[in-house]
């Protein structure tokens, strides 16, 4: 393999690693608003509270890859992205202190849980605004011009369908990690949102391939239609069963009876699954681009000498990052209510 | 747009990255150093079973954290300002800088952030041992950044190592781009200001508890052991700060006639000055109080010792003399009184009163914020210092700086200024009211015992324990 497709694919892995990880969590600052009693938000945010960290390094290596990797590509994007990622990295400051001092404060508890879920809100936000102003092509003189331009109907709607799906992903979390009122909670919460992101998920699918002929021959232009149908069918097939088990779930609640555990986990995996489908399409779509119709990563790329020294690190590092971060989570395995201890 | 706008936009993001690195680089000063303590006292204490130690580690872990998530949220802005305010030095240095910050992430982030949890939370999830691994992986993952980090840095500051194809630069041996000829010096002169950092704010906090005669056995110690280390490590960053002047003066002169304010082209016999109002104007210092000949012989180890002064250069080529001056003699300044401390407090153990002398203790626990300040102002003299290059002798800054409208960085800057004012305050706010608050009593550590395995009986023994506490309240 061409050693510039492996550090695209690497890019992909970094990205698709943050959006599941920090979205489940940014998921949870989402969700706040839903729950109303200190307890219940006490609960919220025990249950990452010993993982959001790790999770939002995902960010910084998905940065610090395309910088070393694709140097064009990460001047131009972030210096055109400007304010969105600007306004992203106020709120991710704000609902990361949150973590410290919401649970060391008294009279200021609630401006924490405000801080931590508008936070967490408008960095969702403007991700999602991101991801529809590139899939739509930034205009190539938006730097100089109006930081209106990013906004548009399009770009608005995936900033909604973004914070949506980490809403989805942080009910389906809160369904693994709680036992009572608020599993129930999410699980209601999580069957509406089931909806809502499968709408999304159809709407952003067929502008995207509407929106561009070259897309259109991609995915409709011959026999290559038959390997990528499974795609959204999977995604259809994912979204059905995950209803049926937030449903499965719910329903326990009535009838106060016991749910399988692999009813309680099944919905997060069902989740990812859906976002792991969903990003499979945008990159079957966007290849070989970092900035559709203007930059590919060939153009983008460094000097090889770069890319070479990188990829000891990342075959050794990226296997062990992921090793000692799954013994991280096992550790905290289980509800939260089983291990409230603090530090 | 016109010039005046695009140099007003090119000054903001100058300002805003200074503002925004000059927030960051306050957190991990103090974390670097206080992970390495907290390792430390957990070795100590499965080695020796002293309960203070136990109750250094537990106490100071919780500052501990909350400086640590002050360091990575104001960090994450810094990974990604490169490119959104100097979009052109991004390109230009990419391929060099970029794979540097990649090892750093690697290697270190994520080490950090995946064993912070375990060391956060995990004390009734894992063996004592694990906890201990845990804590000790956390501090070497600080370290390993340092380096990375300041490998970076010194590239900027001493490139080599690359060659310029296309106006871009290429990197022609990586050895000679991480270990540049200024890598040594400054990775080991910060990772010692950061261990100062840390040991004066334990030492300034044990004496404050001393002076209030609060937590005596816990104060006590915590103030012999820093004092210790203080008298180790003040010293050795006096030497390692030479060490490091002597290559300043080797590689970048400028910067060194800016930090003593020599301005003559070249100048023999050069006083050192103890004080000094440089005047960039005139070229010339005014109220100079001086010991002459000591600058040569400090830098070139002659009193007649020729050096390099600021009129070799176009004033264009100049970085902005008086602050770079005044930073370098406010970090001496402290770097001295460290010193000082640490020799009185020798001092006064010898003669049997060094927990009793008030006059010493007021003195260090006004001493909590000298590493710190010390820090920031000798950034000030490394990267002010530099200027007005980017990457020294090669790339400019104001010629590299992001097309951006003014506005958009004003609004930026603005939003900075006001998030990190506020939670500032209430980072000192928070600080002050874990310190307020005392370290665990030492009857409840013992109790609860860390390391048990099975995390059922662990949630059973405190739920139990919060029983008896309410128990005793209700009698």
């Amino acid at each position: 393999m061409d050693i510039s497709l492996f550090y695209f694919l690497l890019l992909g892995f970094a990205i698709l690693m943050y959006v599941l990880l920090d979205g489940f969590d940014l998921g949870i600052g989402i969700l706040y608003p839903w729950f109303n009693s200190d307890a219940e938000h006490d609960h919220l945010m025990r249950s990452i509270s010993h993982v959001w960290d790790g999770n939002e390094t995902w960010l910084v290596f998905g940065g610090v890859i395309l910088f070393g990797a694709f140097p064009t590509a990460y001047a131009q994007l972030l210096s055109t992205l400007y304010l969105p990622i600007m306004l992203m990295l106020i709120g991710l400051i704000f609902r990361g202190v949150a973590f410290e001092y919401r649970f060391k404060s008294h009279s200021s508890k609630i401006w924490w849980s405000r801080a931590f879920a508008i936070g967490s809100t408008l960095a969702a936000f403007c991700q999602g605004l991101m991801l529809g102003a590139v899939v739509q092509g930034v205009p190539s003189d938006a730097i100089q011009g109006s930081s209106l331009q990013l906004v548009t109907p399009f770009s608005l709607f995936t900033a909604v369908a973004v914070v949506a799906g980490y809403a989805l992903l942080g009910c389906a979390y809160l369904v693994m990690k709680s036992r009572g009122a608020i599993q129930h909670k999410a699980a209601q919460r999580g069957r509406v949102l089931v909806w809502v992101v499968m709408l999304a998920m159809a709407l952003v699918s067929l502008f995207t391939v509407l929106s561009d002929d070259l897309i259109w021959q991609r995915w409709f232009g011959g026999w290559q239609t038959l390997w990528l149908l499974p795609l959204p069918l999977l995604a259809m097939a994912a979204a059905r069963l995950l209803y049926r088990d937030l449903g499965r779930v719910r329903k326990s609640h009535h009838k106060a009876e016991q749910v399988t555990e692999k009813h309680e986990d099944r919905p997060f995996w069902l989740a990812v699954s859906l976002f792991v489908l969903a990003f499979a399409g945008l990159l079957v779509s966007l290849f070989p681009y970092l900035l559709p119709r203007q930059l590919s990563y060939q153009q983008a790329v460094a000097p090889e000498h770069s890319l070479w020294f990188m990829l000891p690190g990342v075959l050794i590092f990226v296997p062990l990052i992921l090793a000692y971060t799954i013994w991280g989570y096992r550790i905290f395995a289980g509800k939260v209510e089983d291990f409230e201890e603090g530090y | 747009m016109d010039i005046d706008s695009a140099q007003l936009s090119a000054i903001l993001s100058r300002i805003q990255f200074a503002f925004t690195v000059s927030f960051h680089i306050i957190f991990p000063s103090i974390t670097i150093g206080l992970a390495t303590l907290i390792a430390v006292w957990e070795g100590l204490w499965l080695k020796t079973r002293n309960p203070v130690y136990l109750q250094l580690a537990k106490f100071w872990i919780k500052p501990f954290a909350i400086t640590f998530g002050m360091g990575v949220v104001s960090g994450i802005v810094l990974s990604y300002e490169f490119g959104t305010n100097f979009s052109k030095f991004s390109e230009l240095t990419g391929a060099v800088l970029g794979p540097l910050m990649a090892y750093e992430v690697l290697t270190a982030f994520f080490l950090e952030a995946g064993f912070l949890g375990v060391m956060l939370f995990g004390w009734q999830r894992v063996s004592e041992r694990m906890h201990f691994f845990a804590s000790c992986t956390v501090a070497v993952g600080t370290w390993i950044s340092a380096f990375w980090i300041i490998a970076a840095n010194s590239w900027m500051q001493t490139p080599a190592g690359h060659k310029i194809v296309n106006g871009r630069f290429e990197v022609e041996s990586w050895f000679a781009v991480i270990f540049n000829p200024s890598m040594p010096y400054r990775l080991s002169h910060m990772l010692l200001a950061t261990m100062l950092t840390a040991t004066f704010v334990v030492m300034a906090t044990s004496a404050w508890y001393l002076l209030k005669q609060q937590h005596q056995t816990f104060a006590r110690k915590g103030l012999s052991m820093t004092l210790w280390l203080a008298l180790v490590l003040a010293p050795l960053q006096a030497l390692v700060g030479d060490f490091h002047g002597l290559n300043v003066k080797e590689h970048q002169p400028i910067k060194l006639a800016a930090m003593e304010g020599i301005w003559p082209a070249r100048e023999a016999h050069v006083p050192y000055l103890l004080f000094a109002i440089p005047d960039p104007e005139q070229e010339k210092n005014h109220f100079e109080v001086k010991i002459p000949g000591l600058a040569s012989l400090l830098l070139t180890h002659d009193w007649q010792g020729e050096l390099q002064g600021l009129q070799s250069v176009p004033k264009a080529d100049r970085p902005n003399v008086p602050l770079v001056f005044f930073s370098f003699r406010l970090m001496v300044g402290l770097g001295l009184l460290m010193i000082f401390i640490a020799g009185a407090g020798l001092w006064l153990r010898k003669r049997g009163t060094l927990y009793q002398s008030r006059w010493f203790l007021r003195l260090c626990s006004l001493m909590a914020p000298s590493g710190v300040i010390a820090v920031l102002a000798g950034w000030y003299v490394v990267e002010v210092g530099r200027q007005p290059w980017l990457v020294q002798g090669l790339v400019r800054t104001m010629d590299v700086v992001s097309p951006l409208p003014a506005e958009r960085v004003a609004l930026s800057l603005s939003l900075f200024v006001l998030t990190y004012s506020l939670l500032f305050g209430v980072y000192l706010y928070f600080f002050r009211k874990l310190i307020k608050k005392g370290p665990p009593e030492l009857a409840d550590l013992q109790q609860l015992k860390v390391g048990v395995k099975a995390s059922g009986y662990a949630v059973a023994f405190t739920k139990n324990l919060a029983d008896e506490t309410q128990h005793k309240g209700a009698h």
